[in-house]
């Protein structure tokens, strides 16, 4: 068995300064929440390098098109993302689950704790869920949303953003984030855009506008790759 | 060089929306065998009030130590990495059985939160130890920049002490990380984001 376990690989860390820290001081709701004490660093065993799959549920076609899940169209600019989900060395994370969720055009959630005094969108569910190809591809179609407003700071305005959540191959791979709209003049002065230190980790955060996924007279395209954790090049060694 | 990692974000106070069509709170079920336990807790932030707007993950192996992954078998493990064939082969061998290992829940108005599940039994550590029951837990919510990651271990369990994990943790925290048992099949783990009490969380 032991010489079995010396061929045990884990998923790479973060450079430094690409992730947020979980203290942000100016994201006001962290102050309370992050915790206080150094994170105990775990070597990744075979319970980190499993992780979930989906690929066995039916995932039905109208969860990427989020502007058909009603009778009529939801108001807004339609838009197509698109991107694929990799990892650190460009391998594809295949038949993995994204979930999307965002706000309508307006700006509202629809969502129990939303007060924003927008207008909510009977044609609009804001969430989506697709699986990714073989080659990691996935696409949905949906609204531009709204900026919105939010009470970190006096005038707070969220800018534009869609939620992702992603799994890939493994539980050390798990990710949830934003994806943001280039020239989003709110982005300086966001500050979950902002938590990140690294800027071109968090200018990573920000799609691109992209003519190959623009549909002539449907649709303008944006483009947003996702990147999981690379695994370890070396096994792990006692 | 190679790609970077995505930058992660909160999963803001809306989460619901997106993440509600694959809650599962119960990973029992039809041909899953094992000792069925329910773990309940509640989530505090570092002022001691509740977390009512938080998703916790759980992830874990089946009663006799599988995960329903691939790479969940002891044979894989010393199959390297360039030999495909072997692989398929080990890969085809194992299957997927009716344990799917994952459960998804929001925290209530009160922090609390619940699952049904089975006993995970033991998997292999890196150092050809087997490792203590466990769960492995991810939470997120509204004021996390990135996830937490923790795990849940069993009280009345001899292997803990043993533990390749636990064993990283100082002694006088590891009791953040073993549930309690309420009575018969019931479990309490809860969860101190910050503070004294605060709950152990992994870099991982």
């Amino acid at each position: 068995m032991m010489q079995s376990m010396a061929k045990f690989r884990g998923y790479r860390r973060a450079d430094p300064g690409t992730q947020p820290d979980h203290l942000h001081p100016p994201y006001v709701s962290s102050v309370k929440r992050a915790p206080s004490k150094p994170l105990v660093c775990l070597p990744h065993t075979l319970s980190e390098v499993t992780g979930p799959s989906f690929d066995s549920f039916a995932i039905d076609v109208k969860a990427s098109d989020l502007t058909r899940q009603h009778a009529g169209e939801p108001v807004g600019e339609r838009i197509i993302v698109r991107g694929r989900v990799l990892d650190e060395d460009a391998r594809p994370a295949a038949h993995t689950l994204i979930e999307v969720w965002q706000a309508n055009a307006a700006g509202r959630y629809r969502h129990n704790v939303d007060q924003h005094n927008a207008p909510l969108d009977p044609n609009f569910e804001g969430s989506g869920h697709t699986l990714t190809d073989e080659h990691g591809n996935f696409r949905f179609i949906t609204i531009r949303p709204g900026a919105y407003p939010w009470r970190n700071h006096y005038n707070a305005w969220r800018p534009a953003h869609i939620h992702f959540s992603v799994f890939g191959p493994a539980f050390a791979t798990r990710l949830i984030t934003q994806m943001y709209f280039p020239g989003d003049a709110l982005l300086p002065f966001d500050p979950i855009f902002n938590c990140t230190a690294d800027e071109k980790a968090r200018n990573r955060l920000i799609s691109i506008f992209d003519w190959e996924t623009t549909v002539c007279e449907q649709a303008l395209g944006y483009r947003f790759d996702i990147i999981l954790s690379g695994r370890d090049s070396t096994p792990w060694e006692k | 060089m190679g790609l970077q990692a995505t930058t992660s974000q909160t999963v803001g106070p809306f989460f619901q929306i997106g993440l509600a069509r694959f809650y599962i709170d119960d990973l029992t079920g039809p041909g899953v065998s094992g000792e069925k336990i329910e773990i309940e807790g509640r989530v505090f932030d570092g002022a001691g009030e509740p977390v009512p707007d938080g998703v916790i993950e759980i992830w874990q192996a089946d009663a006799q130590g599988k995960y329903a992954h691939t790479e969940s078998s002891r044979e894989l493990e010393g199959i390297e990495e360039n030999d495909s064939h072997a692989k398929e082969h080990a890969q085809a061998q194992r299957g997927l059985g009716a344990f799917r290992g994952f459960g998804r829940v929001p925290t209530q108005a009160d922090g609390s939160f619940r699952f049904k599940t089975i006993k995970p039994g033991r998997v292999p550590a890196p150092d050809g130890t087997l490792q203590a029951p466990h769960i492995a837990v991810s939470i997120f919510t509204r004021g996390l920049l990135r996830r937490l990651v923790t795990r849940i271990y069993f009280p009345d369990e001899p292997s803990n002490a043993e533990d390749f994990t636990l064993k990283l943790v100082e002694v006088g925290r590891r009791h953040t990380l073993i549930a309690k048992k309420l009575h018969d099949r019931r479990l309490e783990w809860n969860v101190v984001l910050q503070g004294a009490d605060e709950t152990v969380f992994f870099d991982c």
